[in-house]
């Protein structure tokens, strides 16, 4: 019975096999139009329009590689990505720096872990305007928290305009995307330290080694990829920072926290320089595809590991 | 003795623990419930600095009541928010679960090339192709409409949602499928009926991500909507702080900021086990 269900079953399934295939071109269609029509054609018309000088209104004209040329020669664009590429550091570092000890210490199921890990979260999901409007009032010289609460408290003699010099400025920026993120990256390296064998670390100990030689022979070599990619994601995010420069800073003072995007934003849709905003994204767009590549070959599998 | 010096560490080593934690835990809270006590209080004191943070000088939703008289209002940007974030959570969720499916199960022609090139696309930041996205809606005859958001934001999730449902569909065992085409189901049939209830936790998950990108995402909504009456609730709220209405109103702008963050936060809190299961499906992989 069973048998003869199974056979007739098979020669079923084998002559409309092929066709039936092909029914997976329709479940997979909606998906590729949507990424054709709003990613790969926008992309290549990206690439074309970076050749063109493309005003808002009116006729663009080709110009070959004149918008190219003029990037060699914006010194603000070249301070914007020096500028970026700063803060991405100091963030990046900033990040690891809180989420790392934050990972470790939530890492085993310990009583009220789970309420821990879940406070820590919490900014995380908060979107980086709310959290840029947030902070943006805790900033302010008047109405915010921390100016008047350090006036108050006699650490300051008056009221300090954070916001007004660059260095308060760009480190109170550090201090809320590190508030923001941090959450966000502890999890991923949880996950790492979950991942390393217990049994592993208990001969270690056996062995006689100490903490940090554990950390540094064990956790730190068996974490690699979930180090690259919290590392990769962190870097990533960071040279495409744009909300909280353009809430909190306006890119201020004095233009000096224009990051990439900003300065390309601000041809594109404020000067309205289209073909010469693109030329600026084509610059962008190779820096962060090379940042996958790399990660790719970060995260590779090594024979025998993993 | 040393039993019970061992009962001593242990009860320092708690404690410290737990010192440590509830020092960070406020750290990372604190911000979050300054802003929600402050919107309750009169605008008047909202004005000041928020020493305390609550309202000291009677409890009020004045801020709320301001916030909604600015520009077309609160409510009208709420509801952008509400319905974009809605939609793109329909569609992505209809699109990836598809396409999961499609991947999943048939080998047709091309398969592997749509796979990777849907992929592929979160190596490039959507930010370097802002303004062509812009002349495509315009072409489309989408520009400036909240549909057109909503096509963006649903093209952003696809890579890590058709992700998520292919892995999902993945783990379904072959014979159950098998067993229902058996008894005659069609593919729609199998998809909706058998397969859908399998992969639910998937689709809560990217349901999930998809809301807090939308109802989060600042840039595209800043660029893509020049219309007052088409501003989501980030790019209102960013208008308000900018002082585009006259004077700054700090007390409104955390009534916004505690709009736009409580949904976050619910969500997250009762759906936290599929938030999670997302992210390590992304750390993993």
């Amino acid at each position: 019975m069973t048998a003869i269900a199974s056979t007739s079953a098979l020669v079923r399934s084998r002559t409309s096999a092929s066709l039936r295939q092909w029914v997976g071109l329709l479940y997979v269609l909606p998906a590729v139009a949507f990424v054709t029509v709003f990613f790969v054609i926008p992309l290549g018309m990206t690439a074309w329009m970076s050749l063109n000088n493309w005003p808002l209104m009116g006729e663009h004209a080709f110009v070959g590689l004149d918008n190219y040329v003029a990037i060699l020669r914006d010194t603000r664009f070249w301070n914007a990505l020096k500028f970026t590429f700063y803060y991405t550091v100091i963030v990046t570092i900033a990040i690891f720096a809180v989420a790392f000890p934050l990972a470790i210490f939530i890492e085993k199921p310990r009583p009220l872990t789970n309420l821990y890990r879940t406070a820590f979260f919490m900014p995380a999901v908060v979107g980086f305007a709310s959290a840029s409007l947030l902070w943006s009032w805790l900033l302010n010289v008047d109405s915010g928290l921390f100016s008047p609460a350090a006036y108050d408290l006699g650490l300051t003699e008056k009221k300090v305009n954070l916001l007004a010099t660059f260095q308060p400025a760009f480190w109170s920026i550090i201090a809320m995307v590190v508030w923001k993120v941090a959450g966000f990256t502890m999890i991923i390296l949880m996950t790492g330290l979950q991942s390393i064998p217990q049994d592993l670390q208990e001969a270690a100990v056996i062995d006689g080694a100490g903490p940090f030689a554990r950390f540094r022979a064990i956790t730190l070599p068996l974490m690699r990829r979930t180090l690259a990619l919290a590392l990769i994601l962190s870097v990533a995010g960071s040279i495409l920072a744009f909300d909280q420069f353009y809430i909190i800073l306006r890119g201020g003072p004095r233009n000096q926290t224009l990051t990439a995007v900003y300065w390309i934003f601000n041809q594109s849709f404020v000067s309205f320089k289209l073909g010469y905003g693109a030329a600026l994204s084509m610059v962008l767009l190779a820096i962060l595809v090379a940042l996958s590549l790399i990660q790719l070959w970060l995260l590779r599998r090594p024979e025998g590991l993993d | 003795m040393t039993e019970a010096m061992s009962q001593n560490r242990k009860a320092a080593f708690s404690l410290a623990r737990h010192s440590t934690g509830i020092i960070a835990s406020v750290l990372f809270l604190a911000p979050i419930v300054w802003t929600v006590l402050s919107t309750f209080k009169p605008a008047q004191e909202a004005r000041q600095p928020p020493l305390p943070p609550w309202p000291t000088t009677g409890f009020s939703v004045e801020n709320y009541e301001t916030l909604n008289a600015f520009g077309d209002g609160l409510w009208v940007s709420a509801q952008n928010s509400i319905y974009v974030s809605v939609m793109t959570v329909l569609l992505s969720v209809l699109v990836s679960v598809l396409a999961g499916y499609g991947f999943s199960r048939f080998r047709f022609p091309f398969r592997d090339f749509f796979f990777v090139l849907i992929l592929s696309t979160i190596m490039i930041p959507f930010q370097s192709i802002l303004t062509p996205i812009f002349l495509v809606l315009t072409r489309l005859g989408l520009h400036n409409t909240l549909t057109g958001l909503v096509c963006v934001y649903v093209t952003l999730q696809l890579p890590f949602s058709i992700f998520m449902m292919r892995n999902a569909f993945d783990a379904v065992p072959r014979e159950i499928e098998e067993a229902a085409r058996m008894d005659g189901a069609s593919n729609v049939t199998m998809l909706v009926k058998v397969m859908l209830p399998l992969v639910w936790p998937g689709v809560v998950t990217i349901a999930l991500f998809a809301f807090l990108g939308a109802w989060n995402e600042f840039l595209a909504a800043l660029v893509l909507m020049t219309d007052q009456s088409k501003f989501t609730l980030p790019v209102m709220m960013t208008a308000l702080q900018s002082g585009r209405f006259g004077a700054i109103d700090w007390g409104a702008v955390q009534a916004g900021v505690t709009v736009m963050m409580v949904p976050c936060l619910i969500l997250f809190l009762a759906l936290q086990r599929f938030y999670i299961r997302g992210l390590m499906a992304g750390a993993v992989k």
